[in-house]
């Protein structure tokens, strides 16, 4: 796989199938890994992080289940094919901003990707679409024990898998869920929503990037804790939290429906609307906009549109995306035509 | 709406908790992006690094600079500034300075998930061997936590006291470490 194959279709975990699809967005676990053979990442000397990609790179191509996985290093690749990859999760920006001597493995359907020399020697990650925590878990499990026997883990009984950082040593696992909550936001409870969850000790942040924008309304909850609890426990206690929260959004959404009908379908049509005409629009309308037809397919307002197609464009419409679409850099301006006519041809299902 | 950082327009608009306040905060991309690096850095480590500060304190002065990873070189002190361990084997190196930061981060010290496929009961880290001729083993021979020596079970128990509050026997320990400090 090259990595411009990418870029006409998006990962298999936006398909926008699976149990609670309406919300839940996708699901993701994320491993990391240290190896005994040399000090951690930002310890370890050129020459370490090379031996690092080395073994690694023999060791997915060893494995069957991965043989069909690509290694990419990322000092081959220039800044807007590195932010193209960022902008499709499959990494951080820090991986990204610092390339020398760091890998990227990805799978064919880009359900799994492995960060090599980020913080930790290995940063695995799995994702699906819709909430599947235990089934991405057991997907991640086993390429996980795969791994386990090409490459030298560092772990201890006591502490289990050790990390670079003490907040993540033991599971060394953060289980994530995607959620869109526009409900929530519209009818002001998010914040009491967002409250109880930081009491119970889970992160919640937003759609793009690690920080905690939550724009277009996507919120994605993970846990704080990975010592003292099995991978099993903690994903059930996520996915207790999250089925709360699941159930809070279907009642916003019948209150809206029940109270603000004409407001909530004014604002859902507008939104169909200028997705379907403009010629030049920012990122940030868009996914604002995005959201609310998201909104209106979930509440059968708007009915001819794949929601497949719908979740591709949060990922199409940003910045690395066009430019690679478009195979040139583009200024501001031009990327917010380009943004529009991208939208423009994949709602109405042709040019125009 | 202006940008909370400079003059431009904000166009990101973000919902923070800091210790059960709601904080809004309305930015331009530019400003967005450079929170969101800061914010990724800093992930995780409001807690931990609360527990360093409190922790920080408990050990003697003279014992900062001496409690050092044998194996990459890095000092307790530089661990406490930066967060972050060099190698596997300073969580060994730094045992007893481990366990109640671990219990201030996680609420528990003990691993209770999985295990790597091919490891053996063991408290050494699995598998010291090289994978390829390429990469160097650790320079020291890591150090089986069964067999950490003497002072750092008391240094431990030391710890212990101090946490308990029990400083009669606190001081008690801490004389027979610095004798057999002397001794050593
Ligand atoms: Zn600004
Ligand atoms: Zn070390």
């Amino acid at each position: 796989m090259e990595l411009n194959d990418l870029i006409h279709h998006t990962g298999e975990w936006l398909r926008g199938t699976g149990p609670q699809a309406n919300i839940i967005l996708s699901s993701r676990i994320r491993l990391a890994r240290n190896l005994t053979v040399a000090p951690f990442t930002s310890r370890a000397s050129k020459k370490d992080l090379d031996a690092i990609l080395a073994v690694v790179d023999s060791a997915i191509k060893d494995i069957p289940l991965l043989k069909d996985a690509t290694f990419f290093r990322l000092n081959e690749l220039d800044n807007i094919d590195r932010q193209f990859l960022v902008e499709r999760h499959l990494m951080s920006h820090d991986h990204a901003s610092n390339p020398q001597g760091k890998g990227l493995v990805v799978s064919q359907e880009e359900a799994l990707s492995i960060m090599v020399n980020e913080e930790d020697h290995l940063r695995l990650q799995v994702m699906q679409s819709g909430f599947n925590l235990a089934e991405t878990w057991n997907a991640m499990n086993t390429i996980d024990n795969a791994l386990s026997e090409k490459l030298p883990y560092a772990f201890l009984p006591e502490y289990g898998f050790l990390t670079a950082c003490p907040t993540n040593v033991g599971t060394a696992m953060r289980g994530s869920v995607m959620l869109h909550l526009p409900a929530l936001v519209m009818t002001r409870q998010i914040n009491k929503v967002l409250m109880a969850i930081s009491k119970l000790s889970f992160a919640s942040r937003g759609f793009y990037g690690e920080g905690t924008q939550a724009i277009g309304n996507f919120y994605q909850i993970s846990n704080q804790v990975s010592l003292g609890h099995s991978e099993l426990d903690i994903i059930q206690n996520i996915n207790g939290l999250i089925r709360q929260i699941i159930e809070q959004e279907e009642q916003a959404r019948q209150a809206l429906l029940v109270q603000n009908k004409p407001m909530l379908e004014d604002k859902i049509c507008r939104a169909w609307g200028i997705l379907k005409n403009a010629r030049i629009i920012s990122s940030q309308e868009t996914i604002e906009l995005l959201s609310m037809v998201r909104l209106g397919v979930d509440v059968g307002l708007v009915t001819d549109l794949d929601p497949k197609a719908l979740n591709e464009l949060f990922i199409m419409i940003q910045p690395a995306h066009l430019q690679k679409i478009e195979v040139k850099k583009l200024s501001t301006f031009e990327r917010d035509t380009k943004r529009a006519q991208v939208i423009r041809e994949k709602l109405n299902g042709r040019a125009v | 709406m202006k940008c909370d950082k400079c003059a431009k327009k904000a166009t990101v608009h973000l919902t923070e908790i800091v210790e059960g306040k709601v904080m809004e905060m309305h930015m331009c991309e530019d400003c967005a992006r450079e929170q969101s690096h800061q914010m990724e850095q800093q992930f995780g480590l409001a807690d931990l690094l609360a527990g360093l500060t409190d922790f920080g304190k408990q050990i003697p002065e003279a014992q900062k600079d001496v409690l050092k990873c044998p194996t990459c070189g890095l000092t307790y002190e530089e661990f406490r500034k930066f967060g972050r361990f060099g190698c596997a084997e300073c969580y060994v190196a730094f045992k007893s300075q481990l366990k109640p930061l671990l219990k201030k981060i996680h609420g528990s010290t003990a691993h209770l998930g999985k295990k790597p496929v091919n490891v053996v009961e063991t408290s050494m880290p699995a598998a010291a061997v090289p994978v390829s001729a390429g990469i160097q083993p650790p320079k020291a021979a890591p150090v089986p936590l069964t067999q950490l020596n003497a002072i750092d079970a008391l240094r431990e128990r030391l710890q212990d006291a101090i946490s308990r509050e029990d400083f009669e026997q606190a001081a008690e320990l801490r004389d027979k470490i610095r004798e057999m400090e002397e001794k050593g």
